[in-house]
């Protein structure tokens, strides 16, 4: 549970209302949607004037107040779960140990339990307003030695544990469909007409999903029922009645109209949870505009610029942040004129600066992870072909300790390829290094985003060619145990020559014979471990799903690619002072490096593989297939800057291979 | 509001519009006609004719496996049209009956009130009726497209098949695709070199034609499937021009879909009225998108926050439409009238935000009468990329011999005022009939019309004249005079319509 004191002010100032006000929507609507509740579960064809009538003292009725206020307690806390579960970059559980993982988290298993309740205190004011045989729990009966006593209503027990399912297996199903991943919709529609437009997907998933549920809870029930049967009878001191045959025997669960009421419960239940959950969605992901530059000092902390720089944030700001770019590089000229104007002491263009090299650094980011993930691919390739001992064994383990590998798909043809080509390419590579040195990003120079610097500084200290591969297949080819450990690499202290290189590759060929026996152990039980079926089962990867993880947060790189190209697109007639000329070769060459590691990735199984659709759930699903998404707008941004300074880009510094690929734009090829 | 009689009248049969240069449309009996430099600059283009009466679809599968297919796709209606339309092979009374539970069907699922006639037609009656091309049914040619950035088109032929023409490269890709029935339109992605979008009779496809490839036969691994129920036949696509969004339309779903179609997800615009939405463009600015419906009612959606406004017609239906290059002007035209309306769309200054006119007061609506000794309802309309073209495809009279469809051109003009001036008319060889027409989006010389005709010809009328509005830079080699845009005084007093600075 957060503490306002220590949230941001967008927290506090925006998100929280704006939650207040989806929960506020949604105790509004309950009146409604009660009332059609009301009538679905009492209506009989008989008697359809006597029906409505009685609806209506009963909606006035004070039991019916009571268990209102109830709900509406329940919404609050649906509401207030929404906002505290909610993310905006999906957890994607990578093999099926780590789903059960999440399921058995402690957070998760508060959430669930206090779902359990909520269904629990839900299907008692079902029950109350169905009225009838549901009414009580427990009601006097005469035993049969002649003694008045209590006797358990069952079908009361059955309606209330029906909604501690239900509620359970939505907070089960909330975790593996993602149902708290807020995601962001590429068409702007305003709350009203998108909250009409998704009423219909919210009623035919609640129908469903309740429907599923309850079959699901009269098969436990059918086993189980006697369990809490007994135990609720033992604590309240009811007594089972020998007359009334009990419910969890097929013909007491043979009951069309106890298994209607149960449904419509289950599905009054579910509805109201997830128009609580859309109208939370529909709010918090609405368009908030933030402004380019402020005259007041005090909201300088508020301006985009500042906003998209700061880290610590939470990432919903950033994406809202992120959005809010796209947009109003794509809409407004004026907000366009503010980003690329200098400032009024010093005329430096700090807004222009901050904003491309935040985007840059995010898709260099993404560069470097996917570089990262297809080197991880490699080692293991590598590592088979050079190990020495048995093959098999080692390929199994890398990729279960590394987990990026499909466990039954050894593909040594593919990955004994890769040196040779780099090698020829880096043969290539070398004479032109005086070409292509001047295009190589300047360090120095306040246009180099620190990502760009970071994603630069190692090939530059560990290449023989000072400074003139930027290209991912060059980097990959740098020996492992600095690819490895990036980061502790910038600041390290190698000298930059390439004398250096073959020390530690001597050093890491001849590991210590303790650290080869424990290597040697720990293969043998993931061996033996590999041989039994569950743990298989547990450990196999879910196919795609490294895949999904690696561009999980790819929403943040699709807005910076389109704010960027649209940003630039402008510039063509609005950059008065040509601020953005200057980043227009790093923004260039940073694309193309993304799009030859995204084209890269693709070309690995499962990538390219499409997700099954589930049109069922409220579940949102969109961050399946981010990763083509990404790989779209990466290339319609290079087009649009490509068509928009067509033969002009010719004047701009690049290297030859950037230029190369440039040039299958220009004569659209790609 | 003048008319067609203004025009230059008709060529004499035989002769065939060529080109347009020097500000005369040229003509002749056959290509060897043509202007030696006409043949000159138009090499390029005159390569790209071809004839496209391909073999027909041969019906050798039988009932129970194209049963099979109609129910995997389309579901139960899918298998009731299958039945329906079979129904030579079929038992009468299951036909009759399943064609009487298919209308039902739709009347029901389309619960939006009143009963609307155009929901009893089969799905091929109903893109014949709601399709820019005449005579849908029995077009050799059913729909085409010009890449909007290279010189490469898509044609769509009566055998369901698509071919890919690339004067650069030797193969033409032919797509075809188990889905791919009853092609309606097909549009090319813009900012992007391989993306082509097919309307077809049960869902969108979207083929992926990598330019590099060799393959003349792309797999059909190549297209995404893109359907959402209740949405089929679709009639009309439409990419935005910036290329992130497909917005598709069917006649019985009130729903336009706006596709992310890298995602595969889609979002239903509804609004009620109209019974179903036939046609859509959207403006080359991407600001505004016009989806007019079934019934005598269009709409014009704001792309920002994708609201609508509706516009009422008194006649018929909006048949056609078109947008200025800056998307202000909005062209269409109404079924059963036979004259073009022009609607104006203000900018606010920094918004696109319009000034909303009073519906249907007349004052803003510019009226243009085509009802003269030619023509007669109009089927299509297209005006070029910059602006200065405006083709009429008219419908002509089926009845009346001496009425044929035929290609009229006017000259327009929208800056500082609109001006439509009389060009001439386009015609074929004798025989042949305009069914389909789109400019050429980014020709140098002036404008180039793609013209469909019924033979399955393809031709490409140039119109050679120096725009007004593109500062010029030598055109080499180009045989035009460079005062050729300044208008002749004949013309002067002939103009068929000026719009009055208010």
């Amino acid at each position: 549970m957060f503490s306002t004191e220590q949230s941001c002010w967008f927290v506090r100032k925006v998100i929280c209302w704006r939650a207040a006000a989806s929960i506020a929507w949604a105790v509004l609507l309950l009146p409604p949607i009660t009332a059609v509740f009301i009538i679905l579960s009492r209506f009989s064809f008989l008697h359809p004037i006597h029906t409505i009538s009685e609806c209506l003292s009963l909606l006035t009725s004070a039991s019916a107040i009571f268990s209102f206020i109830l709900l509406c307690g329940v919404i609050l806390m649906v509401g207030f779960l929404n906002l505290e579960y909610y993310t905006v970059i999906p957890t994607i559980a990578c093999s099926k140990i780590a789903l059960l993982g999440q399921l058995l988290h402690p957070r998760q298993f508060v959430s669930s339990v206090v779902h359990c309740i909520m269904g629990i205190i839900v299907a008692w004011c079902c029950a109350i307003t169905i009225g009838g045989r549901y009414e009580t729990l427990g009601y006097p009966c005469i035993q049969s030695d002649g003694s008045p006593q209590m006797c358990l209503n069952e079908y009361q027990l059955i309606l209330l544990l029906a909604g501690a399912f239900v509620g359970f297996s939505h907070s089960l199903l909330g975790v593996i469909h993602n149902m708290n991943y807020v995601s962001f919709h590429t068409v702007q529609q305003y709350k009203y007409l998108r909250f009409k437009g998704s009423l219909p997907l919210v009623v035919k998933c609640s129908a469903i999903q309740a429907l599923y549920s309850i079959r699901n809870y009269i098969v436990v029930y059918f086993f189980l029922g006697y369990i809490p049967r007994a135990w609720i009878c033992k604590t309240l001191n009811l007594h089972l009645t020998s007359s009334a045959h009990p419910l969890d025997s097929i013909a007491g669960l043979l009951d069309l109209s106890l298994f209607y009421h149960l449904w419509i419960s289950a599905t009054f239940l579910l509805f109201t949870w997830y128009i609580t959950l859309l109208l939370f969605r529909i709010f918090v992901t609405e368009v908030y505009s933030f402004p380019v530059q402020s005259s007041f000092t005090e909201d300088a902390h508020q301006c985009l610029p500042k906003v998209l720089l700061t880290d610590k944030q939470p990432m919903i700001l950033k994406f809202l942040a992120l959005q809010d770019l796209a947009l109003l590089s794509q809409h407004s000229p004026s907000r366009r004129c503010e980003v690329f104007s200098l400032s009024q002491p010093g005329g430096h263009p700090h807004n222009w600066n901050a904003i491309s090299g935040e985007c840059l650094s995010l898709l260099a980011d993404l560069t470097q992870r996917l570089v990262a993930y297809h080197d991880t691919v490699a080692t293991n390739g590598r590592a088979k072909s050079l190990s020495t001992g048995s093959e098999r064994k080692t390929s199994s383990e890398t990729s279960v300790t590394s987990g990026t590998e499909d466990l039954m798909s050894p593909r040594p043809t593919l990955l004994m390829k890769t040196p040779a080509s780099v090698f020829a390419r880096s043969i290539v590579g070398g004479p032109q290094s005086p070409l292509t040195a001047p295009f190589t990003p300047d360090l120095d120079s306040p246009f180099a985003s620190p990502a760009l610097r970071r994603l630069t500084a190692p090939v530059e200290q560990c290449s023989p060619w000072h400074g003139t591969v930027q290209s991912p297949h060059i980097m990959r080819r740098a020996p492992k145990l600095w690819s490895t450990s990036t980061d502790s690499q910038v600041n390290g202290s190698f000298p930059p020559s390439p004398a250096s290189v073959p020390s530690p590759k001597q050093e890491a060929s001849k590991p210590s014979l303790l650290a080869q026996f424990l290597q040697n152990r720990k293969e043998q039980v993931k061996n033996f471990l590999a041989k039994r079926v569950l743990i298989m089962y547990l450990f196999n990867k879910l196919p795609e799903a490294s895949s999904q993880a690696l561009f999980a947060d790819s929403q943040a790189h699709i807005w910076a690619l389109e704010g960027l190209s649209y940003l630039v697109q402008a510039s063509f007639s609005e950059d008065h002072f040509g601020v953005v000329q200057t980043a227009l070769p790093s923004i260039l060459s940073c694309m193309l490096v993304l799009q030859e590691a995204v084209d890269r990735h693709f070309k690995l199984p499962h990538a390219s593989s499409k997700p099954v659709r589930s049109t069922s759930s409220i579940g949102d699903s969109t961050y399946k297939t981010l990763r083509f998404a990404l790989r779209a707008t990466l290339k319609t941004a290079i087009y649009r800057i490509t068509t928009t300074f067509g033969d002009h880009l010719n004047a701009v510094q690049m290297s030859a291979e950037h230029r190369k690929r440039l040039q299958q734009f220009l004569e659209y090829k790609e | 509001m003048c008319s067609l009689a203004l025009f230059p009248p008709p060529l004499p049969s035989g002769q065939t519009t060529l080109c347009e240069s020097n500000n005369e449309l040229l003509s002749g009996t056959s290509t060897e006609d043509r202007p030696k430099q006409v043949r000159f600059t138009a090499a390029v283009i005159t390569t790209l004719c071809v004839f496209c009466r391909t073999a027909f679809l041969d019906h050798s599968e039988t009932l129970w496996m194209r049963s099979a297919a109609a129910w995997r796709d389309g579901g139960l209606t899918g298998l009731l049209t299958e039945i329906t339309n079979s129904h030579t092979e079929v038992p009468k009374w299951l036909s009759v009956s399943s064609g009487c539970t298919l209308a039902l069907l739709r009347w029901i699922s389309s619960f939006h009130g009143s009963l609307f006639p155009h929901l009893t037609l089969s799905s091929e009656d109903m893109i014949a009726e709601f399709s820019q091309v005449l005579n849908w049914s029995d077009c050799v040619v059913r729909a085409f497209s010009w890449h909007p950035h290279t010189d490469k088109f898509a044609v769509a032929l009566l055998d369901d098949s698509i071919k890919i023409y690339n004067p650069k490269s030797a193969t033409t890709p032919t797509l075809k695709h188990r889905l791919q029935r009853s092609v309606a339109a097909v549009q090319w992605k813009p900012l992007c070199a391989s993306a082509l979008a097919v309307a077809c009779q049960n869902c969108l496809l979207v083929w992926h034609v990598d330019p590099c490839s060799l393959s003349t036969r792309p797999s059909s691994g190549c297209a995404q499937v893109l359907s959402h129920p209740g949405h089929s036949p679709v009639t009309s696509i439409a990419w935005s021009p910036s290329g992130s969004l497909l917005v598709s339309a069917s006649p019985v779903d009130t729903a336009v879909m706006v596709w992310d179609v890298a995602a595969e997800s889609c979002v239903p615009l509804q609004r009620l009225g109209g019974g179903g939405v036939t046609f859509l463009s959207w403006s080359p600015d991407g600001s505004h998108v016009l989806a007019s419906t079934p019934s005598t009612l269009f709409r014009v959606w704001e792309t920002r926050m994708w609201t609508c406004e509706r516009w009422p017609c008194v006649k018929g239906r909006c048949q056609s439409g078109c947008w200025s290059p800056d998307g202000s002007r909005l062209l269409f035209t109404v079924q059963g009238e036979t004259v073009i309306y022009a609607l104006t769309f203000t900018d606010a200054p920094g918004s696109r935000l319009y000034s909303v006119f009073i519906h249907a007061s007349g004052d803003e609506l510019i009226m243009l009468d085509l009802s003269a000794s030619v023509g007669g309802e109009i089927q299509s309309l297209s005006w070029d990329p910059r602006g200065e073209r405006l083709a009429v495809l008219l419908k002509g009279d089926p009845q009346a011999v001496d009425r044929p469809a035929i290609i009229a051109v006017f000259k327009t003009r929208t800056n500082p005022i609109f001006e439509l001036l009389p060009c001439g008319f386009v015609q074929g060889e004798p025989g042949a009939e305009p069914r389909l027409m789109q400019f050429h989006p980014n020709f140098q010389h002036g404008a180039l019309l793609t013209v469909c005709w019924s033979t399955g010809r393809i031709t490409h009328v140039p119109f050679y004249f120096l725009s007004t509005g593109v500062p010029h830079f030598g055109l080499s080699g180009s045989p035009l005079l460079p005062r050729l845009q300044e208008r002749p005084s004949a013309f002067a007093n002939q103009s068929l319509f000026t719009e009055l600075i208010s």
